[in-house]
Parts: C-alpha cells; structure tokens; sequence
C-alpha cells in the first residue's frame, strides 16, 4: 500500500454493483495473460448506466473506448459499492485500468474483503457523504496512513475511518505475503 | 452462542467464539466453477508452485455451472483448466461437462450430491454459497485469492459475524413461497441491512417448509448484504441427507441465551405476494401495487428459482393453458431437468406441461440469471421487460442494461406469464 495515493477522481452513486463494475459476460478472459488481462482494464465499469458514469455529469466512460486503462485513480462511491457478486474481477479490474483507491460510504462484504486479501485497491470508509462534494476529474491526494483525502480543486479534506485491522494485509501487499509474515504458511 | 458462532468455535478449536474477532477457521467443503475456478487455480499455482498439492482432494468440489453451452471460446477454454487441473490432481469431485456426472447450477448441485452437512464450513467462490446454509452449516462466498488460499492449507480468516434473527409464525398461504418472504425480508431491511452479519431462520413457517424452498431463504441472504445465512437442521434436515445417503454429522443449534443484533417476526398469514421492481431485490412492492405492468418475458431458473419445486408450483399454474409472453424454463441442474418428465400433475409431466404451453426448456445451468455471453440462452440483448425468478436484477444483470427485470416467485411468474402483465398468483390458483 502506497502511502500517498494522487490523482483524478471518479464519481459514482450508492449500489455500484460488481455487473456493473465488470458485467458478466467479460469474466472469460485470462487474468494471467499479460496481454488478455488488458481487457479488465478495458471493460471496468462498463455496466455503470451511461448517465450514471462519471458524476455529476454522466456519460463519462471510466475507460475510454479506445483505451485499456482510465484516467482517473481514486473512486468516489455512495453506500454499498461492490455488492452482488463475489467475482474477484471486479477489484482485479479496476487495478487493471489503473484505479488504486476506492472510498465509498459502505462497502458490500465480499468486495471489501477481496480488494484487500487481493491487494487490488485500498478501501476506505467514510461516514459522511463526500460523492455529492466531489465531482469527476477532481484533483485529490489520498494519504493512506492519516486517512486524509485532499481535494485540490475545492481546498476540502475529508477525515476518513481508520482502516483497523486489514491495514496489516494492505501493507504486507495482499493475503499471502499476510500469512507467510505471519507465519501462517510457509516461505516461498 | 449462536448456531453458527458454535460451528465457528468448533472448527477454530476454540470453546468460544465472540461477534467481531478476526479468527481462522478449518474449511470442511470448497466449492468452485468455471468462473471463479481458472483464476483461482492460477492464483494457488503462483503462490504454492506449479506441483503444489491441494490440501485434501476429497475436500475440494468443482461444479461447472456459469458458462456452459455457449460458443465462446475464453469460456470454454475455462472447461478446459478445470479439467486438466482436476485430473492433474486426481479430484474426486469434478462433475465434467459432457458426462453424466455433470450436475448444473453449483448450489444445487452440492445439496443433491450430499455436501451441505449440518455443523459444518462450506465456502464457495460465488456469492450465493450461502444457500447451503439451509442445512444447519457455516456456508460464504468468497473470491479467488481466499479460494486459492482455502486450496493450499484448508484455512480462511473471517471476522465472525453478528447474528439477526428472522421468525416466520403461522401457516404459509397456498399463494406465497420462500421466494415471497425472502423479498419481503430485503425489502424491510434493505440490501445493506445485513452487511457482515448472519440471516438465521426461525419459526415454525420456515421448519414447515421443504429443503428446496428453505434453500431460496438462504439463498438471497447475499441481497440483503448478509455474510451467511442459516436454518438449523431438524427433521426434514435429516431426511433429505439420508436420501442422499449421508447419516454421519454433528449438528449444533443456538443457546437459548445467545446474542442477537436484532430480531424481526412475521406472521406469514398476514403477507402478501411481493415483486422486487428494477433495479434493485431490496425495491419491493407487492404484486398488487404492480398489477398490469406490461411484460416481454418470463424466466423460472437459477439457484433460487430453477428447482423441482418450482417447476411444479409454475406448472401448477401453467397446466392446460398458454403463455402470451415469451417463457423460459432453465432447471437449475440435470436431476431437476430429468424430474421433469418424471414428475406429474394428473397424469401430464411437468416438462409436457411447460411445451404445452408454449415454454422454452433450457439446459441445466446458470444460464440468463446473470446474462453471460451473448448466445446464452433466454439472456436479454434490447429493453426487454422480463419477469424473473432469479435472484438480483441489478441494471445489466440478465444481459442488456437497458431491459428491466422485476423479481417473484414461481407462482407469480407464471400467473403473469399467461397474461403478459404482472398478476397476483390469488387470480389464477384455484
């Protein structure tokens, strides 16, 4: 996990669910070829309604249509991002495009735990409402040790929850590493 | 304790278990398919070598189930490494395409084939393994990296989860199913009213039901958020695992002290016919606020709604008449699709029925519940408007993310079936 986390955000509203986030029908591609996995990066958040995509305005692809990565790094959600599902590919593709952080104002079980057993992207919490004070293609700067989000276009900073104790996994990189540090498995 | 921080405890080597303790558990059953099955063995291969051994051969059960009679080739090459890795490593639990031993939809598939034991640790890599939990066992989904760990050392950490308690009192009319109750929960509380904690059933209306229906409360445990969801084993229970000859386990109920987040009791007399609209399972209404919506299309399959017991309930309905709309039958697994032109209603199977009247009978798999690739059969592809026994109709999830998807029970699919609009099921039961 990075310590500090900058770049464009990318808005969205309560529910994102993970058909929406990587809709069925792309689950088919290899997530270890290097070239194939591309597609991840190509079709995340594709599912998103057109005039949900990108807030407040709508109709902003997270990826453009000619690109295998987006241009945006940190996602603004509502309540209960990541439900549905328990497809790793949801996190795996919003790493693909080249998101590193999500904050949402709760998460869905399985995404949360997969985003951080995967070590895909960093989720963070945050009880107040911050993706109607946000808006796509904002500047913000995440620290993920004082849980502090920046925004550089309106001077805002957001407070966000402590990441308790599945910061240990983030750090270690993902579960694995987690386990081995921990003496759980053995050493590579 | 509750019944499952007990099952937690026991499979934790610990005398007790408190809600909110991070702990790792001994895992009983795996289940994977061809989904979340190729990444997973990458992943299991990438952290404990290319000849790594799975924990216990006997332990791990692969049911295809996703993407099965389709042309696409990225999905069928997904057959092809969980069979070369099933064969590989000797698996005992691998239910091939192709073969007779191929089952249909993993949920299902693992309560006929006997793996859904009382007291036990079932996690899958799919969000609806909690359905399992019917049986009296701990049963999650979880994604591949803890799949793929799960495969390695046969452990998983989980926080253990509060518990809600949910009473059904009183005799279920013959107009409501599971499916009717199970919404009606999701509507109260929503599909985050239960993040990270435990559904579990009580009351004499749910012990009255069968396992089939008690298999669609534990099924939508997911949309409401919820980790697991579980009805402790009792008698009917018992009965269904000695068909399927298993007699052998150690089921474990809640104290009459434990600890409940919250508690809610419905007197089932009192309910209604419910739908969830677009685009949510937590958006209820009931069948009568609804009545007349025009429809394009109806669907009875999945893990929630594609078993015996469904069939016979639409059937019931279907029987000497014909549907307006189009009408598709997708039994969740092959004995369901082979019970249905063994099972009868006053001499005419259930399959000779759904032809009968104008029905559309699929292969034994997810199918369109989650639409998937474009030739996946009944998977919508305009504005459809479809009427559904599934189990989540999120924009996009049947296919198109322009066509809208209403969720009810079997009864209620099929009332509307045979007139193109939403009907209460009280219209057409005599």
């Amino acid at each position: 996990m990075k310590p500090i986390i900058e770049g464009l955000a990318y808005v969205l509203g309560d529910s994102i669910d993970t058909d929406q986030i990587i809709p069925a029908e792309h689950l088919v591609y290899s997530l270890t070829d290097p070239e194939e996995r591309k597609l991840y990066g190509k079709y995340a958040m594709s599912g998103v309604p057109a005039n949900q995509q990108g807030l407040p305005e709508g109709n902003t692809p997270f990826t453009k249509a000619d690109a295998y990565a987006s241009d945006y790094t940190i996602i603004i959600g509502g309540s209960n991002f990541g439900c549905g599902s328990s497809r790793e590919h949801a996190p795996f593709a919003m790493k693909e495009a080249g998101c590193e952080a999500v904050i949402a104002e709760s998460f869905a079980r399985i995404f949360y735990r997969n985003s951080v057993d995967g070590g895909f992207v960093v989720p963070f919490e945050t009880r107040q409402k911050i993706n109607d004070r946000i808006k796509t293609g904002h500047r913000l700067t995440l620290d993920t040790t004082l849980g502090k989000l920046t925004n550089h276009d309106t001077g805002e900073e957001f407070l966000l929850d402590p990441l308790g104790e599945v910061a240990e996994i983030l750090k270690a990189g993902n579960v694995f590493e987690y386990a081995r540090q921990a003496g759980l498995i053995e050493s590579k | 304790m509750t019944i499952t921080e007990k099952i937690m405890a026991r499979n934790s080597g610990r005398d007790r278990v408190s809600p909110g303790e991070n702990i790792w558990i001994d895992v009983d059953v795996l289940m994977t398919h061809d989904v979340c099955g190729p990444p997973t063995i990458g992943i299991f291969k990438r952290e404990f070598g290319e000849d790594a051994k799975v924990w216990d051969p006997n332990k791990l059960v692969i049911m295809p189930d996703h993407y099965i009679f389709t042309s696409d080739r990225h999905a069928n090459r997904n057959i092809d490494i969980l069979r070369a890795f099933a064969a590989q490593h000797n698996l005992p639990h691998y239910f091939d395409v192709g073969t007779d031993r191929y089952k249909g939809v993993c949920h299902i598939g693992l309560a006929e084939e006997g793996f859904n034991i009382p007291g036990t640790v079932l996690i899958g890599t799919d969000s609806h393994t909690c359905t399992s939990g019917a049986f009296g066992l701990f049963s999650t989904g979880v994604g591949n990296t803890d799949a793929a760990l799960i495969m390695g050392t046969g452990k998983i950490w989980v926080k253990v989860p509060e518990s809600m308690r949910f009473v059904f009192e009183g005799s279920l009319p013959p107009y409501l199913m599971a499916k009717d109750l199970i919404l009606t929960v999701i509507g109260d509380i929503g599909c985050d009213g239960a993040t990270y904690r435990t559904l579990e059933f009580d009351g004499e209306a749910v012990f009255d039901l069968s396992m089939q229906e008690r298999m669609t409360l534990t099924n939508m445990a997911i949309e409401a958020g919820g980790k697991s969801g579980i009805i402790p084993a009792d008698q009917v229970t018992f009965d269904y695992l000695s068909e399927r000859g298993k007699t052998d386990y150690n089921p474990v109920y809640s104290d009459m002290d434990a600890r409940y987040h919250s508690e809610y009791t419905y007197d089932v007399s009192k309910l209604e016919p419910v739908v969830a609209k677009p685009h949510s399972p937590d958006n209820r209404a009931t069948v009568r606020e609804v009545e007349g919506t025009r429809l394009d299309r109806a669907y009875i399959g999945s893990c929630t709604g594609g078993k015996l017991e469904d069939f016979e309930a639409a059937a019931k309905i279907l029987k000497g008449q014909e549907t307006v709309i189009a009408t598709f039958i997708v039994p969740a697994t092959t004995e369901v699709a082979a019970k249905l032109h063994t099972t009868t209603i006053d001499g005419e199977s259930l399959h000779d029925i759904f032809i009968n009247a104008g029905c559309q009978i699929g292969e034994s798999s997810c199918a369109a519940c989650l639409g998937g690739p474009k030739d996946t059969f009944g998977r919508t592809h305009g504005t459809e408007v479809v009427i559904s026994t599934t189990n989540r109709n999120f924009p996009g999830r049947m296919g198109s993310k322009q066509s809208a998807v209403y969720l009810a029970s079997p009864l209620t699919v099929a009332a509307s079936a045979l007139s193109g609009v939403i009907t209460d099921p009280r219209e057409v039961l005599v």
